[in-house]
């Protein structure tokens, strides 16, 4: 495992992931990651961006903290070619030897990244919640894991560069700054590069729900516990009194309840409301790391000691389906006109 | 005929599990397997491509002796056959290390395949990584995320949503696609199928000698990424609890939250007399 354990370089890079930009921020999150774990590594902060046409991002990089942002700029890279960009980035890998390579957690990103480090044959962990530097210099990177109950620390301590897959939100990007200075290496397209095996037929915007879960001030989740398909309706109603939206765990999806859409959970949607309804949720990992960024959560079940009572600030023990209705009732009482 | 290969795991059953409240952590030995929800998705995609063309299908896996269950599951549904991989050295492989050692697998036994499907990812550790690696390792295309397709000829039509977008992809076989969790609801094994399948059924058990993989690419030694530390994030809040009849705990959240509440939807929430 050390072909390529190469201690020396000392780069962060971040994958320019721009292709639902600006809905999409992460990689100018995890620019700001960047920028705050370099100096523990005494690292350059890089981006790395492949497309056509790119110069509005390389900009929007250097704006958001990018060092240096090493570039490949071609009219046959308009599509996010997937073949094509993981040969590029491990072109550029081996030629630069970065310390870290971090990419956010995008569908395409997912996608990406385990191609790329199997390339490189290298580590990469998943998702990640967060990600420091330890007393060694290496990159700690906290992934759910392990039964969904449970957090993981891991690094990769031989092989080179330590990669992590990172979720949108989890990261606050740091304000645009247009005085920011950067450098632009730009590389042309090399000559050998792989026919692409998947050929893009179509590719078009998909109708986007009018507000979104992830932007939403109020957020009404509903697990198992709701006891029905039904019953689980009736979380719309007050989702809609209080202008919020409706998010559902990973059983009450599989149940089809409600669209795969509403998903709030590590696979799915990543919520940070003002106010979080959470309804007959015991709460696995991967639901409640995608909430733990709510600023306010009531939480109702009649399990006291569910994980999510204990993540609440107001735990109410009772039935979900009860509380909810006398919600909608109280709710319709004090909202006067 | 089509040959296909569908990768499947058992996992932990989280949902029904206890917590232990003194030590903070899962009950994990309490567990019961089950097949990863993906995974049927992606073994129901089969059998429908099964169906309609006619084809032979090896589920394969790769766990603990216990595993071989997904397997008499797998067969029940519709599967031809079934192979474990089981070995002490493949104990405490990452996500390298596992699509390695799957990828010798399926060039040894099933090296002629049309379509490798795999589910989009696992209810246990979620990286969703095996499938793209494999890809690599096979050195074939390969599409993550398929919500429906369509075979004709060799030419596999897939769609998928990703991103914000709807895409339409095109590859030629051989090929591997992960499956998403939007169509293909798996069907249930009869209760004879079970039966049956459990009782004889083509079922082989390997090791690592068997297929010959490297010891030193695959299990712990083969894996780059090293775990230091998995807790529990038992992130204790000092909380308010509010128990009692429906109508006395809103009430006392009003009482206590009206503000807090009212400024996220933009309303005064107060109770005037």
């Amino acid at each position: 495992m050390s072909n390529n354990s190469k201690k020396s370089a000392r780069d962060i890079w971040v994958f320019g992931d721009y292709r639902n930009y600006f809905q999409n921020r992460v990689t100018l999150q995890l620019l700001a990651r960047a920028v705050d774990l370099a100096p523990k590594i005494d690292a350059r902060v890089c981006a790395v961006v492949f497309g056509n046409d790119v110069d509005e991002y390389i900009r929007e990089y250097i704006a958001h903290g990018a060092q240096k942002v090493y570039v490949v700029d071609h009219p046959s890279l308009d599509n996010y070619p997937i073949e094509t960009f993981v040969k590029l980035m491990e072109i550029l890998v081996d030629k630069y030897s970065p310390e870290i390579v971090l990419i956010g957690a995008t569908s395409f990103g997912r996608e990406f990244a385990p191609r790329l480090a199997k390339r490189l044959r290298t580590g990469l962990s998943a998702d990640c919640i967060n990600l420091e530097i330890d007393d060694d210099g290496l990159m700690v990177q906290t992934a759910p894991s392990f039964g969904g109950n449970l957090l993981a620390k891991i690094v990769t301590p031989e092989t080179r560069p330590q990669m992590a897959t990172v979720r949108p939100g989890t990261f606050q990007e740091i304000p645009h700054d247009d005085n920011k200075k950067g450098e632009v290496i730009k590389t042309d397209l090399p000559d050998s590069l792989p026919v692409e095996r998947v050929k893009v037929i179509s590719s078009v915007r998909s109708q986007e729900r009018s507000q979104k879960i992830e932007d939403a001030r109020v957020v009404v989740c509903g697990g198992r516990g709701m006891g029905s398909k039904k019953k689980f309706k009736k979380l719309f109603e007050l989702a809609s009194i209080l202008n919020g939206e409706v998010g559902a765990t990973r059983p009450v999806v599989y149940s089809n309840w409600v669209d795969h859409d509403a998903l709030v959970g590590q696979a799915g949607k990543h919520v940070k409301p003002q106010v979080l309804f959470s309804f007959g949720i015991s709460g696995a990992i991967q639901h409640t790391a995608a909430i733990n960024d709510a600023e306010f959560i009531v939480s109702v079940n009649k399990n006291p000691n569910a994980m999510m009572m204990k993540l609440a600030d107001v735990a109410i023990v009772a039935d979900a389906n009860q509380v909810c209705a006398a919600l909608i009732k109280e709710l319709k009482k004090r909202i006067r006109n | 005929m089509l040959n296909l290969v569908t990768c499947i795991k058992q996992v932990p059953m989280v949902s029904e599990l206890p917590w232990d409240s003194k030590r903070g952590t899962l009950k994990r030995e309490m567990a019961d397997g089950m097949m990863n929800p993906a995974c049927k998705h992606a073994l129901e995609a089969a059998l429908l491509l099964k169906n309609k063309f006619s084809g032979h299908i090896t589920a394969i896996t790769m766990g603990p002796p216990m595993a071989e269950e997904v397997l008499h599951e797998a067969i029940a549904m519709g599967a031809d056959r079934g192979i474990l991989l089981c070995d002490p050295h493949m104990a405490g492989a990452d996500t390298l290390a596992t699509s390695y050692t799957l990828a010798r697998l399926i060039e040894k036994e099933c090296a002629d395949f049309d379509l490798v499907l795999c589910g989009c990812n696992t209810t246990d550790s979620e990286t969703a990584q095996v499938a793209p690696q494999l890809t690599e390792e096979l050195d074939v295309p390969g599409v993550m995320y398929v919500d429906q397709f369509e075979l004709s000829d060799k030419s596999l039509r897939m769609q998928r949503t990703v991103d914000g977008f709807l895409e339409t992809l095109e590859m030629e076989l051989p090929g591997l696609i992960s499956v998403s969790t939007q169509q293909y609801s798996p069907r249930y094994a009869s209760f004879s199928g079970l039966q049956e399948a459990f009782n004889e059924s083509d079922i082989k058990i390997y090791g690592i000698k068997d297929i010959g993989v490297d010891p030193e690419l695959t299990g712990k030694k083969g894996s780059p990424t090293k775990i230091l530390d998995v807790y529990s994030p038992m992130a204790n809040k000092d909380n308010i609890v509010l128990s009692g009849s429906p109508r006395n705990v809103v009430e006392e959240l009003f009482k206590k939250f009206d503000d807090k509440i009212g400024s996220a939807i933009g309303k005064d929430l107060k109770e005037y007399e």
